[in-house]
Order: structure tokens, then sequence, then C-alpha cells
């Protein structure tokens, strides 16, 4: 398997072109999309320009950059120039942004080819990426089951071998939930390290842009493109990028791993032996390893289906059929504007509307949006607490592998406790990462989730780089088994 | 019959002369082709973030410093209801932790109006209602303006301190005047830079408890401001004189109908939902920069108005008079005091270019803000050594308005402007006498109305030439007897 540093040395070397690189990648798309259904939209000709471009660059004698024709899925809540972006929401159905994300545009800049927008649940909310106004994505090695989601387009078309890297969102596990269920590397960065200018936001304080990658190190490189500074973004945090794919091979020794009792406990018992055996294999090389309890991770959930709601309710208000999107006519403005958004929102949006518009009423907001916010402060202290102790937590990504479709539809509570694991970090702010270690009973891939203090990114990768090492041999493999 | 107190508080909506808007780098302009100063984040464009404009935190700093205001560290919310033209269909607005907190205004007949709060928000779009009235309920469709979508505003939230009407418009022209002198507002009403929303109760005279208050919309100038005032304090009163009970609501002053309208209930109210503007960090305004604000500062109304004073009363005079205080209330409303100063400085006596600016400059203000200061100051002198008469000045001053400045003698010359010399003037004066001598009889018999007659008949000879003053001089002379000066 090529990773994209060789894959973009050989295509800056001259001696593979992007368009043969590209050309891969749309005929794996053209084999397999129709059943997986990764991608919303593939956009063939700007993708080709591209990559001629590239190749002339490249035979011009200049750099394209670290990702120079290396293609790229981008969940489609990213805004891309003249591209449809629709968050899989027949609101937003034919939108082309007049603007590219500061993501999109490093990628660009760093000689990456967008080759199309990505599925996912409506407006990112959402678990295994059924909540899609076009339909759902499947699950690469089983057509019946999930990828996870949000980001299941990108997630499942990096397992699919479509593509080597994916960006998705994650607001409360959506990258790493659907890596987990896939079998593929995706992390959330520390709040403010990767830009939101130009992510579609579900809930601004939460929502982080994060990569998928079939390695640690792939991600690592693509993290490295897309971290810094961004003068767009106020939340960005003032410092350069971080230098991850440098220390990837120092190893684990003397690290302190913490296992985060909370984030194993209630998992499956196949996916909570993958996390011990992690554990385990880190001992072995050198880490230090022990158990520790973060009491607070049970609020976690209900803190979160406050705040992000209500921070939704606020950022889909403007989804009102005036300037973009769909439109249903009404016999006045309002009644325009409620006929444009009843037609144009699916029900689980129209859930957290709702339940965000009602925590944030007048007489309900300290009970409420008030007092989620007061448990967020507390999950912040109780982890810096654990990071007195340890340098990284251990955990499952996700409580089970890879679910079958239509099995939690009908039961939003099942669905959201999908993401207790990963739901922690969003509300700390903190950055954490799903690497795939083996599978469960059913054969499915299980992703084991490292977590670490904010801007600790270094180490996080470090310590994913160790776990990977350490994966049983062939699992992983097979989940990403149709790359080239 | 009880008295009644009416009782004023106003909120003035203040755009800031920033070069760009509040959160986004796109030109802040009035008046610009509609929807060409707009970019993803004043449209609200999703992904789109909002990124604080220092220079609009600078004149708030600046506009709170000058209301003794206290600059604390603040935060913004977002204020949640649907409009169409509000991009976002929420308003980001800083709430209960604003960057300017209490403080107070000193109006110039010495009352005092306290300050709630002075605090950071984006303005919407601009919607025309489109129709054959051109009135919101029979239109047929809106047009929506996006340049003034994210332009800076300072609201300014006065304490209900104002008792009349009347009080309610010197606060307003006061607080005008420091907004400009801040170099926060260009002051003009007319153009939306200032909007005022009044809340308005009455309350029996000595009760101390505030009556049940209505809040007055669509206050787009200060006659419109005094005229919902009254109005609104009467049906207040016609109201609870007859029985009834003042509701709690939001009221339109509908100005070509003189009333204010209902536009909402207190139920009808929305529930903004105000949370904090996830999107920004909280702003913290170091010592340094504070200080760098106030330095900023310009003269203030007051002190503006000190120093004409003190110009017109130095010298033989001692206070001003009451004339000469609306005229140094008028010229620095206007903005004309900086030109009696260069005038005063140039040589002039301070009384005549405060009569000349309170009324010829005042009167064709678009040109005298643009009126070169020393022209005018040259003007004021000639007039005061007597090279040409009030009338001829007069005329000269005109023209250097509407030509921007010039050389006032040279005016002068070309109009063959030339006041009389003197001993013209007094054989013009005799010549006068001497063929009118039945009138002059019974001037000296005491009938004053003739002194008028006489100076009549000398301008007329004298083709206006002559200096009234020295005319009255003379005739009085002659009347007494005097020996010539």
């Amino acid at each position: 398997m090529t990773g994209v540093r060789d894959l973009a040395a050989s295509v800056r070397a001259g001696e593979r072109s992007a368009v043969s690189v590209l050309d891969g990648a749309l005929s794996a798309i053209a084999d397999r999309d129709t059943e997986v259904r990764a991608f919303l939209f593939v956009c063939e000709a700007e993708a080709r320009a591209a990559a001629e471009a590239l190749d002339d660059a490249v035979r011009a004698g200049s750099d394209p950059g670290p990702l120079a024709g290396v293609p790229v899925a981008l969940k489609d809540n990213l805004c891309t120039r003249g591209i449809p972006t629709t968050c899989g929401s027949r609101i937003l159905a034919g939108w082309h942004p007049p603007y590219d994300a500061t993501v999109v545009a490093r990628l660009r800049g760093a000689g990456a080819v967008v080759v199309g927008k990505t599925n996912l649940d409506e407006f990112a909310m959402g678990s295994s990426t059924e909540n899609s106004s076009t339909g759902p994505t499947r699950h690469p090695q089983d057509l019946s089951r999930v990828p996870g989601g949000s980001s299941g387009g990108s997630a499942a078309a990096v397992a699919a071998g479509f593509v080597p890297l994916g960006l998705g969102s994650d607001t409360g596990g959506s990258v790493r939930q659907p890596a987990a269920l896939c079998g593929v590397v995706g992390m959330k960065p520390t709040y403010g390290l990767v830009s939101r200018y130009g992510l579609i936001a579900f809930a601004s304080s939460l929502d982080q842009i994060g990569p998928l990658a079939r390695t640690v190190e792939d991600a690592a490189v693509l993290l490295e493109v897309i971290a810094g500074h961004d003068e767009c973004d106020s939340t960005s945090i003032d410092r350069p990028a971080p230098m991850l794919v440098r220390s990837l091979d120092r190893g684990v020794d003397g690290v302190r791993v913490g296992v985060c009792a909370e984030l194993v406990d209630g998992t499956a018992p196949d996916v909570a032996a993958r996390v011990e055996q992690a554990a385990e294999a880190l001992e072995k090389a050198g880490a230090e390893v022990a158990s520790v309890s973060v009491p607070e991770v049970r609020f976690g959930l209900s803190a979160y289906y406050l705040i992000a709601p209500a921070e939704a309710s606020s950022n889909l208000a403007r989804y009102d059929g005036v300037r973009y999107g769909l439109r249903v006519p009404g016999h006045d403005v309002a009644a325009m504007n409620v006929a444009t958004r009843t037609a144009g929102f699916g029900p689980e949006v129209k859930r957290r509307i709702m339940l965000g518009t009602y925590a944030l009423s007048a007489g309900y907001y300290d009970a409420y949006y008030g007092k989620a916010q007061r448990v967020r402060t507390l999950m912040i202290q109780a982890f810096a607490r654990a990071y007195e102790r340890f340098d990284v937590l251990l955990g499952a990504t996700a409580p089970t592998t890879a679910f079958a479709l239509g099995e939690r539809v009908d039961d939003p509570m099942a669905m959201y406790m999908s993401d207790v694991c990963t739901i922690p970090s969003n509300l700390t702010g903190d950055p954490a990462i799903s690497v795939p270690f083996g599978t469960g009973r059913d054969g499915l891939p299980v992703g084991v989730q490292v977590l670490a203090p904010a801007l600790e990114e270094e180490l996080l990768f470090r310590v994913a780089a160790a776990v990977e090492a350490a994966a049983p041999a062939g699992d992983r493999t097979s989940a990403a088994g149709a790359v080239r | 019959m009880t008295d009644w107190d009416t009782v004023v508080g106003l909120e003035v909506h203040c755009e800031l002369r920033t070069r760009t808007k509040l959160f986004c780098g796109c030109r802040n302009a009035f008046g610009d082709e509609p929807n060409t100063n707009i970019c993803p984040v004043c449209l609200g464009l999703p992904g789109s973030l909002p990124v604080l404009n220092e220079q609009a935190v600078e004149l708030a700093m600046r506009i709170g410093t000058a209301l003794h205001a206290e600059i604390r560290p603040s935060i913004f919310h977002r204020k949640n209801y649907f409009y169409p033209d509000m991009p976002k269909d929420y308003q980001i607005s800083q709430y209960d932790e604003p960057i300017n907190v209490g403080g107070w205004l000193d109006l110039p007949d010495a009352s005092r109006v306290g300050i709630v709060r002075a605090h950071i928000e984006e303005d919407t779009g601009k919607t025309t209602h489109q129709g054959a009235s051109g009135r919101i309920h029979s239109a047929e469709y809106a047009l929506v303006d996006y340049n003034r979508a994210g332009v800076p505003l300072v609201e300014i939230v006065s304490a209900p301190d104002i008792r009349s009407a009347s009080q309610a418009r010197a606060y307003v022209t006061e607080l005008r005047g420091v907004l400009v002198a801040t170099g926060a507002s260009d002051g003009r009403m007319e153009e939306g830079s200032l909007r005022v929303d009044a809340n308005v109760s009455v309350r029996r005279a000595g009760d101390e408890h505030y009556g049940t208050r209505c809040e007055i919309k669509n206050l787009n100038s200060l006659r419109s401001l005094v005229r919902a005032i009254e109005y609104e304090a009467d049906r207040q009163v016609a109201l609870v004189e007859t029985g009834g009970r003042v509701v709690q609501e939001t009221r339109h002053w509908d100005e070509g109908a003189g009333r204010t309208v209902p536009l909402r209930s207190k139920e009808e109210a929305f529930d903004y939902r105000y949370f904090p503007e996830p999107d920004l960090v909280p702003l913290d305004p170091d010592a340094e920069w504070q200080q760098r604000a106030a330095g900023a500062i310009g003269l203030l109304p007051a002190a503006r108005r000190a120093r004409l004073v003190e110009l017109v009363t130095s010298g033989e005079h001692g206070a001003p008079t009451s004339q000469q205080q609306d005229q140094v209330e008028a010229v620095v409303n206007q903005g004309l005091d900086d030109l009696v100063v260069d005038a005063v400085d140039a040589g002039a006596p301070a009384a005549l270019a405060l009569v000349r600016a309170a009324n010829e400059l005042a009167a064709d203000l678009e040109h005298a803000t643009v009126l070169d200061p020393s022209a005018f100051a040259r003007l004021v002198v000639m007039e005061t050594t007597g090279a040409v008469t009030a009338t001829q000045a007069k005329a000269i001053l005109a023209e250097l308005l509407s030509a921007g400045g010039g050389d006032p003698a040279e005016v002068a010359r070309a109009r063959g402007f030339e006041a009389l010399a003197d001993d013209s003037l007094v054989a013009v004066v005799a010549e006068t006498v001497e063929a009118n001598r039945a009138e002059w009889d019974r001037y000296l018999a005491g009938d004053d109305k003739l002194a008028g007659f006489f100076t009549g008949q000398i301008m007329k000879a004298t083709r206006g030439k002559a200096d009234g003053k020295r005319v009255a001089e003379e005739l009085r002379r002659l009347r007494n007897g005097e020996p010539e000066a």
C-alpha cells in the first residue's frame, strides 16, 4: 500500500502523472460507488483540470506541494467554489458556494486534487449517514450495514479505496466514529487548530474538521496541510501547524497511558477486548499503562444534546428561503419561511432545531443551556485532572462495530448512544484519534480511540502510530483491501 | 385636573464611521449601488464566520469614554429572530456584558441624563417595500439592500431621565455632537446614521413609580422625535384620564398621520433566545488601547461652547447675552464653531464672527462646512473695519459660500462694493437733512420713527454703500449738535 507521501513524491518527481492517479480514483468510484454511494457529487471536470495543471507544473519544474496529485474526498458540508455543497439537505439543493473553505484552499495549495463531495447525515446530524436527503451510504465491507456518521461518505470513500484521503467534520464524533466503523484512521483536532471558515456550521463551539485516512501517517500528512492559524476564523488558534510526521516513529517509551473506564465499560465485549489488547500492546512497547476513571464522561451525552441543538437552532435559521437554496412559496414572508423549512429539512434536523429552540427559550435557558455549559466546564476540569497523571487516555471509539441499516433510525436515543465515547473530546475541545485495531466478532473493524490534552497532537499521533503498529495483522488491511 | 409628568428613555443607534463593516472587509459606505458591498460573511452565507473589526471597538470605546462610561471586558451574543433583511436570521449584538456600562451626558441647560450602556452590534440590511402606496401592507414585493448588513452600530441606551420632548431633542442633539466629536459618527440623521427609539410613559406629577411604557420606533428626525413623544404622552394621559390603561407595546410613528400606531404587544414580542456567540472570542481591550482611544477624542460640544463663550465675552462684555448663548449652541451643533475660532485668530471680533456664522453660514450649511476659514475671517475683518457694510458683507459671504472660498476683497472690488468713505458719508447725510427740512424738524422734536426715513434716504443716495451703523451715528451727532468725530 502506497502512503500519500510516496504517492505525492512520485507525482512531484514526474514519475507518475496526477492525471493517472485521478483516473485510478475515478475508475474505482465508477466500479463500486453505485453500491457504496459514498459520493453525492463527483467533480470530474474540475478534478481533471486540476490534475492536468499539476502535471504541467511538474513538467515546468515547479513543486506543487506535499499532496501533489493526491485525490481527496470532501464531506459535503465544506464549501467548494462553484461546486455544489448541500449538507445532504434538500434545503441547500442547487447551491454553489462562491468561495472555498479555508481547508479546501489549503488542500489545493498543497497540490491535492478534490475528487468530489461525500455523503453525510443532513447538516452532520447523525451517526449512520442514513439521515441524508439522498439516501444512505453503505458500509464498503458489508452493504447491509451503515458506515457510521455523520462523515460516513468520506470514511467509506477511504475504506473502499476510492481515495487515500478524506475530510470530515467532527461535532460529537462524526469523523472518529465512522472511521472506527469503516476501519480507517479518523482524527478530531484540538478545537481551533483547523479553521472552520467554510465549514457549514452545525454546532459552532464543537465543530472541528478532521482527516480520514488509511494510515496514521497519512492522517498526519493531511492534518499538517490543513492546520494552522486562519484570520478568517476568530476561534482559530494563533500558532503554526504542528509538525507531526517527523516524530511518528519515536515510540511510546515512558508515555503514561490511562485506560479510561468510562470509555470502555458499556461497550460491546468484543470492542472492549480490543481496547484491552491495544493497552497491552502499548505497555509492551514501553508505555506506562494504568486505569483511570473520569466519571463526568457520563454527563457528556446529556450536555451535548442541549448545547449542540441550541447552537444548531441558531446556525440553521438562515435557511429561510430568502436568498439561496430551496424556496417554497407562501402568502407572505413568514409563511414562505415555514413552508420552505418544513419541506427542506429532514426529521432529525427538525427534531434538533426544536430541541435547541426550546433549550434557549426565555425561562428555560438557565435550566438547560446554562446548566449544560456548566457541565461542560466540569468535564474540562475532570479531564485536566486526569491529564495531571496521564499523558494520553485510551478507550473505545464506538460502543459497537457497524450496525445494520435501519437498525437505529426509529430510536434516536440508541442512535445518540453511538457517540457516547467520542462526545467528551468535543465538549473539552481536546484532540482525539480513532485507529483501526482488529475486528469484532462479526469480522467488522473496531476502532481504538486515543485522547490527548489540547494541542498535544504530536504526542497523540505518536501513540496512535504505536497502536497502529500493534494492530492485529490482516484485519486492518482487509478493511482497506481495495486500495491499489 | 392632575398634572402629568412625561418620562422618556432613548435608545440611539449610531452607525460607526469605520472603513469596513463590523465582521468582514466590505466597504462601509452609504449610498452605493445596492448589493455591491457584500461578501459571504455579511450575506451570512453557509460556512462564513465573523471577525471583529478593531476600528469599531476603538470607536465604541471613544463613545464610552466621552459619555463617562466604564469600559469593561465584553462578549457578543446572538439575538435570534427571523427577518428577511437579516442574513443570518440572528443579529450579533452585545447583551448582558456590553463594552460600555454606565455614564452620563450633561445637556446645555445643565440637566444630566444617565447612560445605562453603549454596546456594539451589527446593522441589518435595508428593505424597501415596492408597491403602489409604498406602505408595507399593500406592497407587492420587497427589495433588500445588504450593503448595510453588518455595518457596525453602537446602541446608546439612556436612563429614563428625560422629562419632555424638548429635553429629548436636546439630548439627541448633544449626543450627536458627542458622537461627531469622537469621530464615531457623521451625525447624519437623514441618512440613517443616527436612529432613535423612544420609550415613553406618563405618571401623575409627584408619583415615584414609572407608568407602563411604550416603545416608539421609526423616529427618523428630531422633528419626528418631538412630535412622537408629545403625541404619545398625550395619548397615554388621555387614555388614563378616561379610565383606560396603557399596555406595554411597541408602536410605530406614522409621520404622515402624525400619530403612533401599535406594532406588536408584549405578548407578541419576540423571544430572542440570546446566547453567547460561539464564533467570536471575548473582547478585553487592554489599558493602553483604552488610553489610545480616549486620546483620539476631539473637542466635545460642551468644551466647544465654552470656547466660544470665552471668546465672545473676553473684552469688556462680561456674560454673553441669551441671544449669544443661543447662537453659540446653534453654531456648535452645526459644526461651524471652528470657522468662528479661526476668524477670531485671524483678527476678527468674536461677536460679529458668531453672528455671521449663526445667521449666514447656518443658512447654507452644505457650503459652509467646506468654506475656506481664512476667507471667512478676512471678510469679518473687512466688515469690522468698515471696508464693507453689513449688507455688502452678507452678499460677499453668499458668493464665497457658493464658490467654496475666494478672496473677499476681490469679490468686493468686482461688485463695486466699497463702504462710503467717512467724509463723503458726512456730506451725504448733511445733504439729505437739507433736502428734507420738515422731516428733520419733526425728528428733532422727538419723532424717532423718522430715523428710519433718513437712513432709507441716505442708503438710496449712496446705493447701499453707506454703513448703517455710521449713518445712525452721524444722524445722532447732528441731532445732538455734537462736533464732527
